[in-house]
């Protein structure tokens, strides 16, 4: 998270924790993926990784970049909400969200194992971290 | 004379057993050292998260 987080200024963070903020207003939950979310995600070009974060699993595109540093900021600022409300850190937070996260893949969808491999999840039941619940 | 030479070993040998004694013998060790990423984070911690977190990912389907 640290090399993305150091590309980002804190303005950006700042208007992304108040779009989350709005957002939350105004469509308070069951959101859909944007569109070229979605794409790229059932394309398996980005996966989920063990940190709770979006990773790009092909070669990088300034449109990969784009959406998953949209996606990731986004997660961040959600994290870092919830974190304190648990009286966790934000790592502990993102962590335990990667573990629902990679559980909730569908077959065909990108997701990173325990070795740091991306892995195409099946109907098995997918390789995670053994902390994981 | 003799008993002078006998003196110098006997101090010779005594300085020998102290230094061989006093060695701190320090091996590296076999296996290389693993730093494992989030190793500080427990699993406890995970399972006390976990039902929110799984909430949180339902509430913001979009991001997730």
């Amino acid at each position: 998270m640290g090399e993305i987080m150091s590309r980002i200024s804190k303005s950006v963070l700042a208007a992304a924790v108040a779009a989350v903020s709005l957002g939350a207003v105004a469509s308070p939950a069951f959101a859909q993926r944007d569109p070229a979310y979605a794409a790229a995600r059932a394309a398996g070009q980005v996966g989920e990784r063990m940190d709770g974060y979006l990773g790009i699993v092909v070669a990088e595109t300034p449109d990969l970049r784009r959406i998953v540093n949209d996606i990731n900021i986004k997660r961040r600022a959600v994290y870092s909400e919830r974190a304190k409300a648990n009286n966790a850190t934000i790592e502990e937070y993102a962590l335990t969200a990667g573990c629902q996260a990679i559980l909730a893949t569908e077959p065909g969808e990108k997701y990173q194992a325990p070795d740091g491999s991306w892995q195409t999840r099946t109907a098995a039941a997918p390789l995670r971290d053994p902390r994981c619940p | 004379m003799d008993y002078g030479k006998s003196t110098w070993r006997v101090a010779a040998i005594m300085l020998a057993t102290a230094a061989l004694g006093g060695c701190i013998t320090v091996n590296a060790p076999e296996e290389p050292i693993v730093i494992e990423l989030n190793v500080n984070i427990r699993q406890e911690v995970i399972y006390r998260l976990a039902e929110d977190a799984g909430n949180t990912i339902e509430e913001n389907a979009d991001i997730f």
